[in-house]
């Protein structure tokens, strides 16, 4: 799907939102089981359906005053289970004790849908889902409040403008009368026509009672008992369980399968051939995961079987330097190379980065029972992308989408990577085929082998200098696999013209310099690809970030202020770098530490860092011992969670910078496991303080800011302090030990 | 069979003893709290009690849990008031929550032989356990708080 332009300028979202509510039956919008999905029975035994009010499809209130909202986002540890319904508790003037978030009770894009995206897809990622929901989100807190207001004006025959709320209550003051959310239920009904919200009728900012403050979230409790459900927890009558082994790499089929040791495993019952795997369905997991290491499986031809990732990073990396190969131009700005041709000074700096893994705790799985008609499919899974599973599950079926039934569950980790669909297919696959329902769980090491990675790129950048001193233009080459052309062939949609996944962030558009080309060079290797927490902001920071060091030390300029100059006319960008400037003491010199600052505006959102790191210089061992960062994400609509999620994605992002790295060779993926995959453990991290900057601008997505400006700041650092100038990712120890020619 | 008592329940059960302690646990006994990430004892989000010992289900096969007994998250406290979770919840630790069970038994583990541990002691205790979401420093201010507040 395609971000729509941006909500905050478009009245679209609005409007189409109140028409697709307004269409929409009233009827009650309870979900089968609400709570049951959070892992707990329903503790107060809820006021029955027919004693409830749905003002609209986004609510239900109960008589006892419960008040159940619809959050349609994946909750994957972002939080938007408790953030977006807190935008509709807050204008509906909801007592936030008495809500009680549920996943949707249908997943109709046109009631529930992100409005952020042209086809208003349920899709949580790219840190999308306050931003795409805010605005509808208040409207329909609004639009119920009035219904709740008209019915209380209608039953004791007053004017509504003089009718107030307090949190759950509607108060006539003139008399002196107060009646309750859940008493209002008791009579009320929805107009047939829904009242018409305006932006003048939504609450001024003052008056926000959760929006910009800080709520408990929802499912905490949940998470601290093992109540919680994830899709690997789903339990189902009659289930089997099933493992998969898949195809090394993308495009391979199985040729010959050999499947004699698999079968003797006690319990196996069925082997079943894939499009790109093997599937063993048994009686227990540990069955099926053993039998499936002992199929011998030899498979097609494809690109991918000869991709070599070492070998094809020397290659990006010439690719870079090569001009005459143009790549596909991105948000450009003037004309940066006729520019680069009058400048005086060019730099040039090169950088490389290597295959991702996203590493989320819970290995992919999925449960699907198929009717034996094969009309209709119940799946159980956590996914980011329940538009794309109902597309892709209905044309596999051959079925309507309205005969999938999805149940939702909490994500033991996205990053990405739960947008992916395969295993929720190779799920329905497998109990399609044996006629019952199946439970499949990938291995850890499935995971990380059938892993879809963050691409490795190299960067190629020129800056030019006119003889004033002025940086006048910009040219940024990223040479990388397409993500977007790989997740449009799995997902069958048509492949976007631009891949912003790749290419976010590489418009810098922090600095604003007169002349910028940014451009992805696509080269093609078969290996598998995805969105990851960041995108390519992390690799573009690190490549932008490095270069515009290099040019600071060059030219004699601290790098804060040298940024600072390069940021005039971006007053956010300026007031976040004064801040981690003053966060860390900037001008302070430390023996043996060194300290190094990076930017990034993602999607509107602006973050800046600075690490304070040292060096074993025998060893190569990279030690951060502090980390400053700050964060602008227009209205900080949960500002303590705003902080939590960029506190996590600078973890998250230490260990790529520290040493995680994907190394494909022959189209096989050689890690296999938290053993060889090295992800950030307690040990490595270091203080971080975060300093959240809410604007009044409307908000942006928090979820993954923190991600870019890790590694260009700890590899600044590394340079101020030893002089030595890291260019390719990951910073591991022989790495480092090698450049500091130790 | 084999013969193990799960958060005080005595149970028999005819499951072979090869199998991991972690998939009985799940599959068979339906106690889900207790989660599956490496299977190779390199994450820690299996980690249950063996006898008031913080272990790795994934890694244990049912033989080595014969006469012993076996706490889960689920049986960590009756209510969820385990000093730890309330911490835990007063820290706001969690964010997917999947590692969460792992890291709190790995906790109680340590509290229950060192009430003051120092801030050193708590990474390195903890440091076997993988949080990808990285709440790392509020585990350690929750396990803080916990150890101040009992």
């Amino acid at each position: 799907m395609t971000e729509r332009i941006d909500p905050r300028t478009s009245d679209l979202s609005r409007r189409d939102f109140l028409s697709a509510a307004a269409g929409l039956t009233l009827a009650l919008t309870v979900t089968p089981d609400p709570l049951a999905i959070l892992g707990v029975e329903d503790p107060s035994g809820t006021a029955k359906a027919e004693a409830a009010l749905s003002p609209n499809v986004w609510l239900t209130i109960s008589t006892d005053g419960t008040i159940t909202i619809v959050s349609p986002a994946a909750e994957m540890g972002q939080g938007t289970f408790t953030t977006l319904p807190a935008v509709i508790a807050d204008e509906l003037d909801a007592d936030w004790a008495t809500v009680k978030p549920v996943f949707p009770p249908e997943w109709n894009e046109r009631k529930f849908g992100n409005p952020g995206y042209d086809n208003y897809a349920f899709q949580t990622s790219a840190s999308f889902a306050v931003r795409g929901y805010f605005k509808a989100m208040r409207i329909a807190g609004a639009q119920a409040r009035r219904v709740l207001i008209d019915a209380v004006a209608a039953k004791w025959s007053v004017p509504a403008q003089e009718l107030s709320t307090e949190p759950s209550v509607v108060v006539h003051k003139a008399t002196n009368r107060r009646i309750s959310y859940g008493e209002i239920a008791g009579f009320a009904k929805a107009p047939a026509e829904l009242p018409k919200i305006e932006e003048k009728d939504l609450k001024a900012p003052a008056s926000f009672r959760y929006i910009g403050k800080d709520l408990p979230r929802v499912e905490v409790p949940l998470k601290v008992t093992g109540a919680a459900k994830y899709g690997i927890d789903a339990q189902v009558p009659g289930m089997v369980y099933a493992a998969v082994l898949q195809s090394p790499y993308p495009g391979g089929g199985p040729e010959t399968v050999d499947e004699t040791r698999a079968r003797q495993v006690k319990g196996v019952t069925d082997i079943v051939r894939l499009p790109e795997g093997v599937g063993v369905v048994g009686t227990s997991v540990e069955t099926t995961q053993a039998a499936k290491n002992l199929l011998k499986v030899t498979w097609s031809d494809a690109p991918g079987a000869h991709h070599d990732s070492e070998k094809a990073l020397e290659e990006f990396a010439a690719i870079g330097r090569d001009k005459s190969r143009e790549g596909v131009p991105y948000e450009s700005v003037g004309d940066a190379k006729a520019a680069m041709r009058g400048a005086v000074k060019v730099y040039r700096g090169e950088y490389r980065t290597r295959y991702l893994y996203n590493a989320q705790m819970e290995p992919m799985n999925a449960t699907a029972a198929v009717s034996p008609d094969g009309k209709s499919v119940e799946i159980w899974t956590g996914t980011q992308g329940p538009t794309s599973l109902h597309n892709q599950v209905a044309k596999l079926l051959g079925i309507e989408r309205s005969n999938i039934t999805l149940h939702q569950h909490f994500l033991g980790g996205g990053y990405g990577r739960r947008s992916q669909q395969e295993v929720v297919i190779d799920a329905v696959r497998l109990a399609k085929a044996v006629g019952k329902p199946v439970k499949l769980i990938w291995t850890r090491e499935d995971d990380v082998t059938g892993g879809k990675f963050r691409p490795m790129t190299a960067h190629h950048i020129e800056a030019g200098f006119d003889a004033s001193g002025k940086l006048i233009a910009w040219h940024h080459r990223v040479v990388a696999e397409s993500v977007a052309a790989y997740t449009s062939i799995a997902n069958g949609t048509p492949p976007p013209s631009l891949d912003r996944v790749v290419m976010k962030g590489s418009p810098i558009p922090q600095y604003p310099i007169p002349n910028k080309l940014a451009e992805h060079v696509i080269e093609t290797r078969g290996a598998r690809l995805a969105a990851f927490r960041g995108v390519g902001n992390a690799y573009n920071a690190f490549a932008a970030e490095s270069l515009l060091d290099e040019i600071a030390k060059d030219r004699g300029l601290d790098p804060t202020a040298f940024r600072l100059t390069l940021s005039e006319g971006q007053p956010r960008m300026q007031t976040l770098l004064r801040t981690v400037a003053e966060m860390s003491d900037w001008a302070r010199r430390r023996d043996g530490r060194g300290l190094g600052v990076g930017t990034m505006v993602k999607d509107d959102t602006l973050a800046a860092g600075v690490a304070e790191v040292s060096v074993d210089r025998a060893t190569g061992k990279i030690k951060v011992h502090n980390f400053w960062a700050a964060i602008d994400a227009g209205l900080a609509v949960q500002p303590r969670n705003v902080a939590a999620q960029t506190e996590g994605s600078i973890v998250y992002a230490l260990g790529h910078v520290l040493r995680e790295k994907i190394t494909i060779r022959d189209g096989r993926v050689l890690e296999s496991n938290y053993s060889d995959y090295e992800v950030t453990r307690m040990s490595d991290v270091p203080n971080i303080e975060v300093k959240v900057v809410s604007t009044d601008n409307p908000p942006t997505g928090a979820g993954e800011d923190g991600v870019p400006v890790v590694a260009c700041a700890v590899g600044n650092a590394i340079a101020a302090l030893t002089g030595v100038r890291l260019r390719e990712l990951p910073f591991a120890p022989e790495r480092v030990r090698g450049a500091l020619g130790a | 069979m084999v013969a193990f008592t799960v958060n005080g329940v005595h149970r028999e059960l005819g499951v072979d003893p090869n199998t991991p302690l972690l998939w009985v646990l799940r599959e068979h006994l339906k106690l889900t709290g207790t989660k599956f990430g490496c299977g190779i004892a390199s994450c820690g989000a299996c980690t249950v009690h063996i006898d008031g010992q913080a272990t790795r289900a994934c890694a244990t096969p049912m033989s080595m849990v014969e006469g012993k007994s076996v706490t889960t998250i689920e049986g960590l406290s009756p209510d969820g008031s385990h000093p730890l979770q309330k911490a835990w919840i007063a820290e706001q630790v969690p964010q997917c929550g999947y590692c969460q069970s792992g890291q709190i038994m790995q906790a109680a583990d340590l509290l229950a032989r060192n009430k003051t541990p120092s801030r050193a002691e708590i990474v390195e205790h903890m440091d076997g356990n993988i949080c990808r979401c990285g709440t790392y420093l509020k585990i350690i201010s929750a396990i803080q708080r916990a150890s101040r507040e009992g």
